[in-house]
């Protein structure tokens, strides 16, 4: 039992709202993070900029270069976490890539997540057969490797699932994270797979913008997963996001709720 | 540890969404690699497409005006296509051929593994997309237009810092948008495995060749093999049969860019860190936070932030040397093989001569160094002109 698998027990469906840290700023990143949890957030996945984003579409790349050019550092993420921390014990996860946490120490990285009480790390670039890369440290201080499943992954879903932790991500259709009109991947039996050899929830993401399609998509998973779309509010509204996020996120969360 | 590890250096550090495409392709080539009908039509197109092998010259002039060791190029110049790029291509475009792949993606610095696999692509009739850094296609605006005469769209790449490694970048997401009909061909000797195994493999005949040339002219070994590295598939291609002679000295010749004390730099054993990029682990310029550095170096071919696996295991294992040599040292070396020879060379091989020129002088006459001349210098000349300060135009 870990913070991340109680709230989807206490939450029939759990809505996951993505933002890139340090996008425009952390102050700002750190008022989302207070908006999103009123707004009916169950985690909230926070990205940790990377120069070279390879699983993200243009919106995330922008927010990372945008959280670059203002001057993020690590560092000053864990800052702002420890004051977040003082008011909120809302499940945070990350979603950065192998070589920032490989290049700031994977030892150093993971003892602050603890620190900061950061429940779990998605790290796109680190497959199955990588995962003993950061799996060590991350076990170490109590951190979840969250696994990705993707439309492609066809025999390795049961492999990779047998041995997740957290949640799984399943990634709801081909090629990079942004906004799509339809999902046409055959969600419902990959689920299915899944469930077959393991409890750990499911929630899906890449893709989901509207609140029907977050109903649809937690309708035959855990919960959905909302990155880009979020964070193209952040790109329009700066420093002044924190409302009209707010109210997204409450429009989404509300959707995913709903469904029984 | 998993597949494909040089030393501690390699992996297969991709998403998901890619995961089964990169060992579909590590299945396939496992099989062709020991195909002899695969091996035999590739030794056919190497022999008579892409005009192999490659002549090994004896640079008489610039040996005696050097005044010390005797220096070989390795003429990969002279193959079609004019890199020893199309070697790769041929290799990668075949395979994909086999696996009933449609459409080739690739991405390209400066333009030469980009045209090479245009070329394959349309030999072949294969559909081809290059990714192209946008700050690449304008300073090889020409290889641009010959990758569309062959028949292949270009893609100028806008994201990042606009070169080599955002077109990687594109490539890869754009092959996990497509894998089931497309092959991706990686120029380099880098990215996840099978790539920096698969590439070494289909570049390796340089170095076979060197060897087999150089017991007919001088019947024995050459002292020291050289070549440019940027991922470094010329060089992987020269030193990898080399590597069990311990008496054949192995250098990487990096591009320093305005020099490796300046943020101007592409010498990434000079001046990287071990970090875990483009699906490898090796040696990447980066900061200490792992954002990867923006690279810089006259040479569109050798301005990649990172370095191919089993460059960083030759590296950390001290067989192999790598050495830095500036934008500077470069063009001097472009023009004085240009004069000396009558070789106008690729200003990625140039750094290479440059080398040869320092370090030839310091060696008695009996020592043998064989170049790699891994290009031709035709596509640069609007770029080293513009260098000097001539306006072709005029």
């Amino acid at each position: 039992m870990t913070r991340i698998t109680d709230v989807f027990k206490k939450n029939k469906k759990v809505f996951i709202p993505f933002v890139t840290a340090g996008d425009p700023d952390l102050a700002t990143t750190e008022k989302l993070i207070y908006a999103m949890e009123e707004a009916g957030a169950g985690i909230i996945e926070l990205g940790i900029p990377f120069s070279d984003p390879v699983a993200e579409g243009p919106v995330i790349q922008e927010a990372d270069n945008r959280a670059l050019a203002a001057g993020f550092k690590i560092d000053h993420l864990f800052e702002m976490l420890k004051k977040v921390r003082q008011h909120t014990e809302i499940p945070l996860v990350f979603l950065t890539y192998a070589n920032p946490i490989f290049t700031y120490g994977r030892d150093r990285f993971f003892a602050h997540c603890k620190e900061t009480r950061i429940d779990g790390v998605i790290v796109p670039d680190v497959p199955y057969e990588e995962k003993d890369t950061l799996k060590d440290d991350a076990v170490r201080y109590g951190v979840e490797m969250i696994s990705l499943i993707a439309p492609t992954s066809h025999d390795r879903v049961q492999m990779i699932a047998r041995e997740a932790q957290g949640y799984i991500y399943l990634v709801s259709s081909m090629g990079v994270t942004g906004v799509r009109e339809k999902i046409t991947t055959n969600l419902g039996e990959i689920v299915e797979k899944i469930r077959e050899v393991t409890d750990r929830p499911v929630a899906v993401g890449f893709g989901i913008a509207e609140p029907a399609q977050a109903a649809e998509m937690a309708a035959l998973s855990d919960g959905a997963i909302v990155g880009s779309a979020i964070v193209k509010i952040v790109a329009r509204y700066g420093k002044d996001a924190v409302e009209p996020v707010k109210a997204y996120v409450r429009e989404m969360a509300d959707a995913v709720r709903k469904v029984s | 540890m998993s597949n494909g590890r040089y030393g501690k250096h390699g992996g297969q550090y991709v998403p998901e969404t890619l995961m089964n495409a990169v060992l579909e392709l590590q299945e396939a080539y496992e099989h062709y690699k020991k195909d002899p009908e695969f091996l035999q039509e590739l030794q056919a197109l190497y022999h008579d497409y892409a005009n192999r092998p490659s002549m090994l010259y004896y640079a008489e002039r610039m040996t005696k005006d050097l005044g010390g060791a005797r220096i070989y190029l390795k003429r990969e110049d002279l193959n079609h296509t004019g890199a020893h790029k199309i070697n790769n291509a041929l290799g990668q475009c075949l395979l994909a051929k086999k696996m009933g792949k449609k459409r080739i993606i690739a991405e390209t610095g400066a333009g030469q593994h980009g045209v090479a696999t245009a070329t394959v692509a349309a030999l072949m009739g294969m559909e081809c997309v290059v990714y192209m850094g946008k700050l690449d296609t304008e300073r090889q605006a020409l290889n641009v237009f010959r990758m569309k005469l062959l028949g292949a769209d270009v893609v100028p790449v806008e994201t990042g810092t606009m070169s080599l490694k955002d077109a990687v970048n594109e490539a890869l997401r754009e092959w996990s948008r497509r894998c089931e009909d497309t092959a991706y061909c990686i120029g380099s000797v880098m990215g996840p495995h099978p790539y920096p195994m698969m590439v070494r493999d289909f570049q390796k005949v340089i170095g076979e060749e060197v060897r087999q040339q150089m017991m007919e002219k001088e019947g024995r070994l050459p002292d020291i093999v050289m070549a440019c590295v940027g991922g470094g598939s010329n060089a992987m291609g020269l030193f990898y049969d080399f590597i069990p002679d311990k008496e054949v000295q192995l250098i990487g010749v990096e591009a320093a860019g305005r020099g490796i004390d300046t943020a101007e730099t592409a010498a990434t054993i000079a001046c990287g860190k071990p970090g875990i990029f483009h699906g490898m682990e090796s040696y990447f310029l980066q900061d200490n936070d792992g954002q990867i550095a923006p690279v810089y170096s006259i040479s569109a071919g050798l301005d990649y932030p990172g370095i191919g696996p089993e460059h960083a295991y030759l590296y950390d294992s001290g067989r192999a040397q790598y050495v830095p040599i500036t934008d500077d040292e470069s063009v001097k070396a472009f023009e004085y093989l240009s004069r000396i020879e009558g070789i106008i060379p690729a200003v990625e091989s140039a750094h290479a001569v440059a080398y040869a020129m320092k370090l030839a002088p310091t060696l008695p006459k009996d020592k043998i160094i064989v170049v790699n001349l891994s290009g031709r210098g035709d596509k640069d000349v609007a770029a080293i002109a513009r260098y000097k300060g001539v306006d072709l135009h005029d």
